[in-house]
Formats: structure tokens, C-alpha cells, sequence
């Protein structure tokens, strides 16, 4: 036995652990050796991701509503992309994924919710700042308030009822995010935390300065679309028209409360250009039956390749096995999300996967029929089919690279989902085909001397 | 066994299968002006599944109240399943949707489940129609360049590349001839799917002649002496087993899919199987030939031949 086939087959078999850990995980950890009560050195969930239209959901392509020909910049696209993600999750829709695509549009995913039309509608709102008398109460961070302003349409989520089913209080507006004018974000010298500076306009020194010097050591709460964004207490009447926000702020929280007071209404308006919703039976009722077409085409495919290729079409079938058990463990670890042309990209690259053994199978026949002794035929086969597989599998990347910047551009996530598993799947059978399979028949061969028979090799 | 001895024959089948589809293609762009009709990724506009847990309602009545809530957005329902509509339109908004979805439910007094909505605008229609044609047209352009690198020490290895393209596009004619059949009587619309499909075919219609032009490239530095018809001829029947059985092997996983694979990926595996199936036709009975007609300049006695018929 040669050594170099050792080591591929160590390596064959390790990675193959690792593959299998992974399939059969939800989550995967390496604990610390040195000290096994503390962090994992490494840790990553690798359960299964699958599409909206596997699972249910709903998909919406919004673009900035501005006049064809004027350009977004990308700065004011994020902003809107982080507003509209906070709104998403203040609705309780979980696993929220949005995502700019080219440079005026946002792609955004909600998995299995059950009310596209509310979800849709709050998206389009633009956002309302308000500064809420709330008295000595400090609302906590996050929650609903009601709030006498009035607005057009109702906010985006119902209100929490308040305990004991009584009536929710009903806070005063001071003001609104009309009145500011700038925002910025700096470092208090003395204390060293970071503070949020604004100035306002007459109209709001005005309002804000009566307001102010009535309610020192009172709470004026600032709410975004109702939700309570921060609460600071009034330290000292601001009459100026100029004050600062402190609080208990990061570097990051600040920027973020700062954006969120700068843009309380997006700083592009939008609309939903596409939305696609998928019904959670339509899912489930596909992942099954796509999961059955494909056991059907592995099991044909494998009987197939044990009719006519004898042992190496054995050989093959252990290799298409280990092909399924590193995709799979691929897709989980990249994380690929699998759409259903995902899958059947996948499906369609078993038999690519195939392919691969084939030409080298029918070389391999060819030069056995030349009269070459059988190790010399196997190596022979091998490198005399890599040209043919390499340039034909080459020509099937590039496509797959053209369907994925296609589909990136208009947030087509089946045609992407298509491309990545095809292109995975081309990658996997090129090392399953050409480094399992060899070393496999080798390994056999060096165990196994009965099986030097030609008929073993379908001659 | 001699292929390239009836060459002519396999370009006289190709033309017939394509010649029908393009056929087709005119009576369809006759009657609603594209070669096949084209679903709402293309054209914009909305599409509704709904599912009703008692019994459907007749098609007028849906139709009535779609109208009703969204006037002008000229509906087309047609049965889907046993219990189930699916309903095209003109676009309409999810809101219009679910007042449309709340109102059959009270008129009807069933259950409804919205098994799917898609709601694409014009305009994105528009541009992924655009985008769709420079994909294809990138595909074709990357493959000439690709295979003329790859067979950049053969002779002439632009002819490799234009041959491959050539049954490239036969592929394509095929696929697009198959689809306005089936388009003209089963009312199959194309999708971003059958574009997906379509590009699949491109990828592996290249590849199929990649391994014939491999076998010959490979010939060519062995048998120096022999004439290049059978040169390539042999290539064809060396390479054939490998291309029958990867096609068998595509085959049945496809075939799996067509079968067993569910209703929304039928249209998608179909045109795969269709397409797949070409492509290696193509390589063995177009790509190759092709080669050999070059070779031999044979368009000069295809002018002379036909002015001597006419004589």
C-alpha cells in the first residue's frame, strides 16, 4: 500500500467524522481542553436553513421611491435597511433578514409570518418621533406607549394591554422630531461617557424650554412609532434650544439612538416593488417530496452503477454516499439557505456527480481492454479523463456564476439557491469522483486480491 | 459505426424538431405578441393561490368579487386541485389582497388559506426581461471564450469554440421550441425558473461537448496520419458510452423530480429533461460534425450542389 493512498484515506475518513458530526448536529462546539468550564473555543449553530418557500414567508423587494435617474447613496440605503429592520422586529416577526441589493433596493425575508399585509403596510410608514411626557414613569426600553399625537394611520402594533386589564395611560406629546435640527455625538469630558447633543428649531426652543423648565427631575421619554427608543430625565430647564441626552450610552448605542432621532422618518421613502408570500403547507408538503424524488434518483442512480460498472461502480456508490454527506455538511456549515431549485440543484449534481466517475470508469475500461495491467489502468484512467472533466465542469461554474449575480440583482433567492447548490455540488463531486473513489479502489485492491478479475470491472 | 458519415441526417433531425417550435413560437407571438407567455417575473403583475376549506365557489362568483375590490386588473382564475384557484391579474397591492381574501371568506363562508401570492411590479418585470437576456448573452460569450483558452493548443481552437456554441444555441432553440408547444396547449408560462433551467441547459450543453472535444483534442496528438473525419468519428465512439450513461444517470435523478418532485418544480424539471437531453444530442451529433464541415469547407459544395439541382 502506498502511502500517499494512506494519507488520503485518513483524510477521507476524517473528514467524513467531521461531515457526520455536523449532519447529525443542531449546533456545533469545540470545548476548551485547558479549561473546560470556560467558552468553547469555537461554536456555530448549523441547523438547517431553509427558504421562505420551503418554510413559509414572506419576501418583499422595496425600492427608494425616488424619481428614476436620481441616485441613493448607499450611507442613506443602510440607514433606511437598519430603521426598517428594528420596525420588522418591533412587530415580533422572528429571524428578520433584510438585505440591500444593488444601489436602490432592499431585499427583505420574513419567515412564517402569518400577517403579510400588516407587515407590508408598516413598512411603508414613514417613522414618527415623538418626546412623551411620561411623568416620574420610565417606560423600559422597547415597549409600546400610547401617546395623545395624533396620527394618520394606526401604529404599526397594537398597544400592550396594562396589567389588570385597566385602560393604558395615555401620555402627553411635548413635541416631535419636526423640531430638531441637527444631531451629533459626542464624548462628555468630564464623565467620559458619550452623550447625545441636539439643537432645535424657534419653534421647538419654545415649546421645549416651557416644557422643561415646568418638569425638571421628570422623564421625557423619546418614542419612534410609539416604541420607546430611550427615556433620559430632564437635568435642567433647556431654553437655549440646544441640549444634550445623557444616559448610560455606548459608543454604538449612542450613534444608533442619534440615527434613530436623525431619521425618524426614513431618509429615502420606499415601496414594495415585489412581495411573494408562501403558505407554510405549500413548504412542507415540497421539502417532502422533493427529500422523496431525491432518495428515488440516489437509489436508481446506484443501482444503475452497481449493474454496470461492478466493483468501481461499487466503489462509486460509497463515494456518491460520501457526496451526500459533505454537501449536506456544507450546506450547513457555509450556511447555504435551501430553496427548492436548490434542492433540485443539488438533485441534478448527484448525477453530475456521477458523471465524473463515468468518464473515468470508461477510461479505465478502455485501457484494461489495451491489455494494461489493472494498477497501471487505474492511474492511466485517472489521468487521462481529468482534462475532459476539468475543462466540461469548468464550462458549468462559469454558468453557475451567471446565475448567481442574475439572481443577486433582482433578490431572486430561488435562482441563487439554484447556483450555489449546483456550483457546491460540482465542487464536492470533483473531489468525491477524482481523490474518494481512487483511493477507495486502491485501498480495496490492496486488500482484497481476488477481486483482480475483469468481470469485477464490467469487461 | 459511422457518425460523421450521416451528418447531414442528425442536422436534418435537429431542424426538424426546432423547425415546429419556432412554428410555435409565431402563433404564440400572433396571439399575445412574446413567443411564449411570459409569467409576472417577467411581465409584472399578481398571482394568487387560495384554497377554500369547504366547497369551491363557482369562477364568476370569485371573479365578481375580485373585481370588486380591485376594479381594472382584468383577473383570469382557473382551477387548481380539487378545492383551489389560482388567480392572475394585473398587479394588486397585499392589502388589496387581503380585503380580496377577507371578502370571499364572508361571501362564501369557508376557510381560506392563501397557499401563495406573488405581486411583482412592471417595472421590475421589465428589467429582469433585460437582465435575462444579458445573462444568456454572457453565457454564450463566456463559453467561446472559455473553450478557445481551453483548447488553445489544438489547431483552429476557435472553431471548437464557435462549434460548441453553435450546438449550444441548438440547445437553446430546442428548449425555447419545447416550451412554446407546450405553452401553446397546456398554457405553461415561463418563469425565472425556466430561465434558471435554461441557463442550466447552456452550462451543460458546453460541457457534454467539452468531453467530445476533449477525446479529440487527445486523438489528435496520437494519430497523426489518419483523416480527420475519422479522427473525430472515432473521438464520437470512444466518448459515447460515458455520454449515454451520464445521461441515463441525469436522467433518472430528473425523472425522480418530474415524478415525485411536487407540482412547483414540474415546469422547471421538464424543461431540464428536455434541454439535458439535447445538449448531448447536440454534442455528438451537431458539436462534432461541425467540426468535420469546417474542416473540409463543405459550404463551397453545398452552393455548388444546389446550383446544379437547379439546373
Amino acid at each position: 500500500m502506498n502511502r500517499s493512498n494512506t494519507n488520503w484515506l485518513i483524510t477521507i475518513i476524517i473528514l467524513l467524522a467531521i461531515s457526520i458530526w455536523v449532519d447529525f448536529s443542531k449546533e456545533i462546539s469545540l470545548i476548551n481542553p485547558f479549561n473546560l468550564n470556560g467558552s468553547p473555543l469555537f461554536s456555530r449553530n448549523v441547523d438547517t436553513k431553509l427558504g421562505l418557500d420551503l418554510r413559509g414567508g414572506l419576501q418583499t423587494l422595496l425600492e427608494a421611491d425616488v424619481p428614476a435617474g436620481s441616485t441613493v447613496s448607499s450611507t442613506d440605503l443602510e440607514t433606511t435597511r437598519q430603521i426598517l429592520e428594528k420596525r420588522a422586529n418591533a412587530l415580533g416577526v422572528s429571524e428578520v433578514q433584510m438585505q440591500t441589493a444593488g444601489d436602490r433596493r432592499i431585499v427583505a425575508e420574513f419567515p412564517g409570518v402569518k400577517n403579510p399585509e400588516e407587515v407590508i403596510s408598516s413598512l411603508q410608514q414613514t417613522g414618527l418621533l415623538e418626546f412623551v411626557a411620561t411623568d416620574t414613569t420610565v417606560p423600559p426600553e422597547g415597549s409600546i406607549i400610547q401617546t395623545d399625537f395624533a396620527t394618520g394611520s394606526a401604529p404599526a402594533a397594537t398597544p400592550a394591554p396594562a396589567a389588570n386589564g385597566s385602560q393604558p395611560t395615555v401620555y402627553h406629546t411635548v413635541m416631535t422630531g419636526k423640531e430638531l435640527v441637527t444631531i451629533s455625538v459626542s464624548k462628555a469630558s468630564i464623565s467620559g461617557k458619550y452623550v447625545i447633543n441636539f439643537t432645535l428649531t424657534n419653534a421647538g426652543s419654545k415649546t421645549f424650554g416651557d416644557f422643561t423648565t415646568a418638569n425638571v427631575g421628570k422623564i421625557l421619554t423619546i418614542a419612534l412609532d410609539k416604541r420607546v427608543i430611550s427615556a433620559p430625565s430632564i437635568n435642567s430647564a433647556i431654553t437655549s434650544g440646544s441640549g444634550q441626552i445623557t444616559g448610560n450610552f455606548t459608543v454604538d448605542t449612542a450613534n444608533t439612538l442619534a440615527a434613530q432621532l436623525k431619521y425618524g422618518s426614513l431618509p429615502v421613502p420606499i415601496k414594495v416593488v415585489e412581495s411573494r408570500t408562501v403558505g407554510a403547507t405549500l413548504g412542507e408538503e415540497s421539502v417532502r417530496k422533493s427529500l422523496m424524488a431525491g432518495y428515488i434518483g440516489l437509489g436508481v442512480v446506484i443501482i444503475f452503477m452497481l449493474l454496470y460498472y461492478r466493483l468501481p461502480g461499487f466503489v462509486a456508490t460509497l463515494a456518491l454516499v460520501g457526496y451526500a454527506i459533505f454537501s449536506l455538511a456544507l450546506f450547513k456549515i457555509i450556511p447555504v439557505v435551501l430553496t427548492l431549485p436548490g434542492i433540485a440543484g443539488f438533485i441534478l449534481s448527484i448525477g453530475m456527480a456521477v458523471d465524473a466517475n463515468i468518464l473515468i470508469f470508461e477510461r479505465l475500461k478502455e485501457e484494461l481492454r489495451a491489455g494494461r495491467n489493472l494498477r497501471q489502468a487505474i492511474d492511466l484512467g485517472w489521468s487521462r479523463a481529468w482534462p475532459s472533466i476539468r475543462d466540461s465542469n469548468t464550462s458549468t461554474l462559469i454558468t453557475c456564476v451567471i446565475l448567481y449575480i442574475f439572481g443577486n440583482s433582482f433578490g431572486a433567492s430561488m435562482v441563487k439557491g439554484f447556483s450555489i447548490t449546483l456550483a457546491l455540488g460540482v465542487g464536492v463531486s470533483l473531489f468525491t469522483a477524482i481523490i474518494v473513489t481512487r483511493t477507495f479502489l486502491h485501498t480495496l485492491l490492496d486488500n482484497l486480491k481476488s477481486v483482480e478479475h475483469p468481470r469485477w470491472f464490467g469487461l | 459505426m459511422n457518425i460523421i458519415k450521416n451528418r447531414y441526417l442528425y442536422f436534418l433531425i435537429s431542424l426538424l424538431v426546432i423547425i415546429p417550435g419556432i412554428v410555435f413560437m409565431i402563433l404564440n407571438w400572433i396571439n399575445i405578441k412574446t413567443p411564449f407567455p411570459l409569467a409576472i417575473d417577467f411581465t409584472g403583475g399578481s398571482f394568487l393561490e387560495v384554497q377554500f376549506s369547504g366547497s369551491r365557489p363557482a369562477v364568476d362568483q370569485v371573479k365578481s368579487i375580485f373585481l370588486q375590490i380591485a376594479p381594472d386588473t382584468a383577473p383570469s382564475i382557473q382551477p387548481l386541485g380539487e378545492d383551489a384557484y389560482a388567480i392572475r391579474s394585473k398587479r394588486i397591492e397585499d392589502g388589496t389582497k387581503g380585503q380580496i381574501v377577507a371578502q370571499l371568506g364572508k361571501q362564501t363562508g369557508t376557510t381560506i388559506t392563501v397557499l401563495t401570492f406573488s405581486s411583482v411590479s412592471p417595472s421590475v418585470g421589465a428589467e429582469v426581461t433585460n437582465a435575462a437576456g444579458i445573462a444568456i448573452l454572457l453565457a454564450a460569450i463566456a463559453m467561446l471564450a472559455y473553450i478557445s483558452y481551453a483548447f488553445r493548443g489544438v489547431d483552429h481552437a476557435f472553431r471548437y469554440g464557435v462549434a460548441a456554441v453553435t450546438a449550444m444555441l441548438h440547445d437553446v432553440f430546442v428548449v425555447l421550441g419545447v416550451e412554446a408547444i407546450l405553452a401553446y396547449f397546456l398554457h405553461w408560462e415561463a418563469d425565472a425558473l425556466f430561465l434558471t433551467a435554461l441557463l442550466t441547459v447552456i452550462g451543460f450543453s458546453v460541457h457534454d461537448s467539452i468531453v467530445v472535444f476533449d477525446r479529440v483534442r487527445e486523438n489528435a496528438h496520437v494519430y497523426r496520419r489518419i483523416p480527420y473525419e475519422t479522427l473525430v468519428n472515432h473521438s464520437i465512439v470512444q466518448t459515447l458510452d460515458r455520454s449515454i450513461n451520464t445521461q441515463l444517470t441525469v436522467m433518472f435523478t430528473l425523472f425522480a423530480l418530474a415524478l415525485f418532485g411536487g407540482d412547483t418544480i414540474r415546469h422547471f424539471v421538464i424543461i431540464l429533461l428536455v434541454g439535458i437531453f439535447s445538449g448531448t444530442y447536440s454534442s455528438i451529433f451537431n458539436a462534432a460534425p461541425i467540426l468535420v464541415v469546417w474542416e473540409n469547407r463543405e459550404w463551397q459544395t453545398w452552393f455548388r450542389k444546389s446550383e446544379q439541382s437547379e439546373a
